[in-house]
Parts: C-alpha cells; structure tokens; sequence
C-alpha cells in the first residue's frame, strides 16, 4: 500500500492488537474504519486509576477456614465481602438489624 | 396461652411501680418491651417486669439472679432476690428500667464497652451454686426447631443438610450432650446487642440483661456471636477487633492475650453460626420464604464447616 500524500510505501504495524500503516516517508499514520475508536478504549482504560484498596483501620484480623471468601479462608479465594450483605453498608439490611439483636 | 400473659403482667408490673399503692394518674402507661411465644418484658413507669419462658427452672432462675445482684457493675441488678410472682407457672422478675441500644443506628454499637462487661463477668470466681451456662441447650433447641420446621413442612430444603452437618460434626458439649470443658467460668450465654441497656436511664453505663441463660461455662461462648458474625462476612473487621481488642484489654480469659484466637473461639462459633443458619431457616421454611442473602452467608459458613 503507498501513502495517499507522499506516495511512499507504508508499513503495518500492530499495536495492541490494532493494525495501523504508517508511511515510512512522511510518517502518516492510516488507520481503518473502526481502529480510531479501538485505540480510544485502550487509552481509556490505561488512564483508568487502579481502585484504591478498602479503607481499613485495623489490620484484617485472623478468620477460621470456613470463614466467609472475603477472609481468604474459604475455597473460594479472593472475590468482595458483603458486610452486612450489601457491599459494607450494615445495618441497611432487615435481617442483619434484626440478627444483631436476637437470640 | 401467652395473651394471657398481659393483662395479668401489666397488674404485677403496675404495682411493682408503684409500691405505696399511689396513683398513677394515667401518665404513666404501660410499654411492651417484647412479646414473644417465650418471653414477655412490660415496663410501666421505672420498673420492668419479665415473664419467663413456660418450663423455665424457677430454682435456677433464683441462682442467676444471685449472681447477677452480685455483680452490679457487670449486670442490671435485680429489684428482688428471687422470683417477684408466677403468672401461668412463668416466674417473673422484676428490674428497674435500662435504656437499650436503638436498633436503627447497630453502627453506634457499644462493642468496648460489652467486651469490657464480659471480662469482668469471665474474671468473676463462680459460686459452687451456680448453675450451668445455658449457651449449648440453646444451639441444640434451634436444632430441634428445624427438624420440628422441616418435618411440618414435609418437603426438602438445600439449605438443611449444610446446617445439620456443621451441627454433627462439633463436639458433644457444644450440642449440649457432655459437659462443657475447662475451668468453671461465669458466662452470660446468649450475647447479642439486644444484651446491653444503660443504666441509670438515659446515660448510665452500659450493664448486661437477660440472666435465663448465666452460669459456668466456656467463656469463649459469650465472644462466638460477634465471632460468628465477623467470619460470615456480616460484621465488618474492624468492629471485630475493637470487640476483641477491648476483650483483652480488659483481661479476659476466654483467649490468648495476644496471637490467633480462633483455636479457644472456632466450637463455640460454629456452634452459633449452626445455631443462628438453623433458627432463620425454620423461620424461612414457616413463612415459605426464600433465605435472604444474610442469612444465606450463614447456610454457606455452615456447607464450609463440614462438606458433603
């Protein structure tokens, strides 16, 4: 393929997976229907900011092995807690209200 | 059998109230604390009335609340020495009014100060009268409710099986089948947040309620709620470790001072979380509702415990 500007030949490139040609006279860059929005996404998600880790006063203090996942103990590894059942807001679920206060 | 419990309750905790048979003017009132199939608790004025369960062992019942007049800074003292009346063959105590923690703000939860109590309970010398920690009877009688829920419902629950193993596989103290283990130590035996009132009302210090089910045991029992909870994923880390930190603060025997405590803490928890899977199940399976997603993190503790 030539360059539509200088004529040249162009070379492709593949750049995370995106194909783009770019002209070995005038540096141009040619991109495909499409590879402009790919490389967009890609961007985006390398400027994305790496989730800060749960705040936490306190070291994680020891769990049993049959604890819940989020302890690292069970067999399921990793994943996130559910303190009081809906993403660490306790006290917004009824039966964990309720479950503090009963026998 | 328990409506009738009231009228007779709001009599004996009226005149409770009001010892020199003065009027009250009808400004007082008489409040419901709790009416359960169980328990009643009324309050009229300053002074709280209790009627026990039906079959409750009134002689025992004379000895908790022995201890617990003896320990005025670890208990809500008593207003008499002994049961103040029966209504139905129930025993009723009579106490003065505590203010409890607001159940809408669990976040305010006074976890220092409960750990705090229960040390100072665990550190306490037992009398040679006092009776047995009722912490297994009452793990074993939410067992025996769920087999009771599951049989009148005649169907099969994926949730059972899970509970029922976890039950099989503790040890026979922890299901009330052999004596507890250890050195005899002053429990309370049921603590959750329902547990703590101030006193004197509205700011006094935190005090502990409810002594049906005092007595020596394995103090580790009285951290196993919390516990339990903590290692469902319910109660977040951090109150767990106040709770534990303060626990130790204050001396508590129930765990090592410092390291892993899980190894004095794992029966009594897994016996709480088997307790706790196993009551609101029978209340899921009576109601034909599903499990919500707290108290499935409970079932799922429980199919961890012991897999099939």
């Amino acid at each position: 393929m030539q360059c539509p500007k200088c004529h040249a030949p162009m070379h492709t490139y593949n750049r995370n997976g995106v194909q783009i040609e770019q002209c070995s006279g005038c540096r141009g860059i040619f991109l495909d229907y499409g590879e402009l929005e790919a490389l967009t996404q890609l961007e985006a998600q390398w400027s994305k900011p790496v989730p800060p880790p749960a705040p936490q006063a306190y070291p994680a203090p020891p769990a049993p092995a049959w604890g819940a996942p989020q302890h690292g103990g069970g067999h399921h590894g990793g994943g996130h807690g559910h303190y009081g059942g809906h993403g660490g807001h306790h006290g917004h679920n009824k039966s964990w209200a309720h479950m503090l206060f009963s026998s | 059998m328990t409506a009738d419990v009231v009228p007779q309750l709001t009599a004996r905790v009226t005149a409770a109230a009001h010892p020199d048979a003065a009027p009250c003017h009808g400004t007082c009132g008489t409040a419901t604390l709790a009416h359960r199939p169980d328990t009643t608790v009324l309050r009229h004025a300053d002074t709280v009335a209790k009627a026990h369960a039906p079959g409750t062992d009134s002689t025992a019942l004379t000895r908790r609340l022995a201890i617990a007049a003896r320990l005025p800074d670890v208990f809500l003292p008593p207003l008499t020495p002994a049961p103040a009346a029966f209504v139905d063959d129930r025993p009723v105590t009579l106490w003065p009014y505590g203010v409890p923690l607001d159940p809408d703000v669990p976040d305010t939860a006074p976890w220092e100060a409960a750990a705090t109590l229960l040390a100072r309970l665990h550190r306490t010398p037992p009398t040679p009268a006092a009776p047995w920690m009722r912490g297994p009877a009452k793990a074993a009688q939410a067992v025996t409710r769920l087999h009771a829920a599951l049989d009148g419902t005649g169907t099969a629950h994926p949730a059972a099986p899970p509970v029922l193993r976890a039950w099989s596989a503790l040890p026979a103290w922890a299901r009330a089948e052999a004596p507890m283990p250890g050195p005899r130590t002053l429990c309370h035996g049921d603590l959750h947040l329902g547990q703590l009132v101030r006193h004197p009302a509205p700011d006094g210090p935190w005090r502990l309620i409810d002594v049906d089910d005092l007595g020596v045991g394995v103090p580790a029992w009285d951290l196993a709620r919390p516990a339990s909870w903590y290692a469902c994923g319910l109660l977040p880390p951090d109150e767990w470790a106040r709770f534990l930190a303060a626990y130790r603060a204050a001396g508590g025997p129930a765990v090592p001072e410092d390291g892993d405590p899980w190894p004095a803490l794992d029966v009594p928890a897994r016996a709480l979380t088997v307790q706790t899977g196993a009551r609101y199940l029978a209340k899921a399976l009576a109601a034909d509702r599903p499990l919500d997603e707290v108290e499935q993190s409970l079932i799922d503790a429980c199919a961890r415990m012991a897999p099939e």
